[in-house]
């Protein structure tokens, strides 16, 4: 699946919580979910669990991990100490990994925004999620120079 | 006692307040980041563009002494507000960090000397930190913490080894912005005086709260901010002894500041003014000085009772609730409660409660020191005002319950 089939996917999941007249509801619905992904998910090995793979925001913290396979194609894993920001490392992490590192270098992640969760990449919730992209586009952009 | 404040009127002042927030009516309980502006100062700030926009001091034209006027009314007002002997002792600064900025690089380069010793305590805000840690690095001189107890209160027994007669200055807060915790500041200034070093008090989290009294205090420097004082931001005040200001060099070179200048050689202007270079921020200035009108409309024993009440309630309602954990549980302390819960990330409360309305801070509060000591990241903070009602509190206490629910 591409990484715009993958978003077109997610946006979908979203869609069913519905954004009507009622927002006291819709939030609710919309959070369990994400609540549910972060704690579904053990996303990263602890011994990856590293310093090195820490991206620090004030608010919370996130690791990731990349690799490269032997297709050529990233597979990324990551985490946070913080439930919210977790749910949406993964979703992020689910477009992105297992995608060659130009497609991931040009990708545009718009679902971000389709399904209402923008204002968690602006920079006063400094939650780490606006690096960890960053630094997954930056791994696309390097390992496609090569 | 039940508080005497019409609240209902009050809020009336604070047009930002009647908005919904996510489909849900604001609930603004981060007052100790920054407090909510009444009308009378929104209104200031506009009248002095409308109406009277000059630049302050040497205008020999109408506007200009307007504003020039009005201006330094402020500053009689500020004197007044904070009890300083002298108006010449009211140095208009950006703000509390600027404030002890100053006093840093002016008092603190002119008198710091290598293995001279700067007592800070665990709870300070990081302003209150760095500014001496920079100048400390520069002269040789050495930073040291008071510890805080469990409670959230200064170890007051470790000041009989902290504090000697190698330390130079004292600089702690008067009220932590973390914990809420009033500080018994005047035991420290005396004991200070007694060793012969000066103290500074950073009073950003106090003078919203109960009457500051520096002459009484006997507070060598004491520094706040207006806009935690329902004033606008870019806007503080450094109070100071006048013979220490007056002994200590200028801050930043500009106009304002100087009395005659030739290429050669500059003299200095007399204070207050020799530490306000440049044009200052007339605006804000004024602004500050609506807001201390506002402040005076009311009995300090109002805002104080009111705002006892509401700690008081807030604290017996989230005691309840499993798990958590107050920080700064001493009994002088302003309407601020921290807490965190066993096994919650504060990031994900303060979102779930941002959803429902309820506007909290989350995070070290830029005291990074007093939470490695407490061995958490940070916390979740509510902090109160005095238009800060009892519904409020009982809506972000349901709110709370709710985000928890969704969590655990």
């Amino acid at each position: 699946m591409s990484i715009e089939e993958k978003q077109q996917e997610i946006i979908e999941e979203f869609n069913s919580f519905g954004d009507g007249p009622d927002k006291q509801s819709s939030w609710m619905e919309k959070y369990e979910y994400i609540i549910e992904l972060g704690k579904d998910l053990p996303l990263i090995e602890e011994h990856y669990k590293l310093d090195e793979n820490l991206i620090k925001g004030c608010q919370s913290k996130v690791w990731l991990h990349a690799e490269v396979d032997n297709h050529g194609k990233l597979q990324f894993t990551a985490d946070s100490d913080a439930i919210i920001t977790k749910g949406l490392v993964s979703m992020v992490v689910r477009v992105l990994t297992d995608e060659k590192p130009e497609d991931i270098a040009s990708a545009d992640l718009h679902f971000v925004k389709k399904i209402g969760l923008h204002e968690h990449l602006s920079p006063t919730r400094s939650n780490g999620l606006a690096s960890m992209i960053k630094q997954m586009k930056m791994y696309g952009l390097v390992l496609s120079a090569k | 006692m039940t508080t005497t404040l019409d609240i209902e009127t009050l809020r009336k002042s604070f047009p930002i307040l009647h908005q919904k927030v996510n489909g849900y009516s604001l609930v603004y309980l981060d007052n100790a980041a920054t407090t909510q502006k009444p009308q009378q100062v929104i209104d200031a700030l506009s009248d002095y563009y409308r109406s009277y926009n000059a630049n302050i001091h040497r205008g020999v034209h109408h506007l200009a002494n307007i504003a020039t006027t009005q201006y330094e009314s402020v500053r009689e007002k500020t004197r007044a507000f904070i009890n300083a002997s002298s108006e010449v002792e009211i140095i208009f600064t950006g703000g509390t960090t600027d404030s002890i900025n100053l006093v840093a690089q002016t008092w603190g380069r002119q008198n710091l000397k290598q293995g001279d010793e700067i007592l800070i305590s665990m709870m300070e805000h990081h302003s209150n930190i760095v500014p001496w840690q920079m100048i400390a690095e520069e002269k040789g001189a050495i930073v040291k913490a008071i510890p805080v107890t469990e409670n959230g209160e200064w170890d007051i027994e470790s000041l009989n080894v902290l504090l000697t007669s190698k330390t130079k200055i004292v600089t702690v807060n008067h009220v932590s912005n973390s914990l809420g915790t009033i500080n018994p500041i005047k035991n420290i200034i005396d004991k200070a005086h007694q060793l012969g070093a000066v103290v500074l008090i950073d009073g950003a989290q106090a003078v919203a709260h109960f009457p500051v009294d520096v002459q009484a205090l006997d507070a060598d420097f004491y520094a706040f901010s207006a806009h935690k004082l329902y004033g606008p931001t870019g806007t503080g005040v450094l109070y100071g002894k006048k013979s220490l200001l007056e002994s200590m060099p200028p801050y930043r070179g500009g106009g304002e500041m100087i009395k005659t200048v030739t290429i050669e050689k500059t003299t200095y202007n007399e204070l207050p003014y020799k530490f306000e270079a440049g044009t200052p921020n007339i605006e804000g200035v004024i602004g500050m000085g609506a807001a201390i009108d506002f402040v005076n409309s009311f009995d300090w024993s109002e805002i104080v009772e009111h705002e006892k009440e509401l700690l008081e309630l807030a604290t017996e309602k989230i005691s309840a609730i499993p798990g958590l954990r107050i920080f700064g549980t001493s009994k002088n302390k302003v309407g601020v409660i921290s807490f965190q819960v066993e096994g919650v990330h504060p990031y994900d409360l303060g979102t779930l409660l941002d959803k429902q309305g309820v506007a909290v801070r989350t995070g070290h509060h830029c005291t990074e020191p007093l939470w490695n000591h407490y061995g958490i990241p940070g916390s979740v903070r509510a902090s109160f005002s005095l238009y800060t009602t009892t519904e409020e509190i009982e809506i972000f206490i349901a709110a709370l319950q709710k985000a928890l629910q969704l969590l655990r």
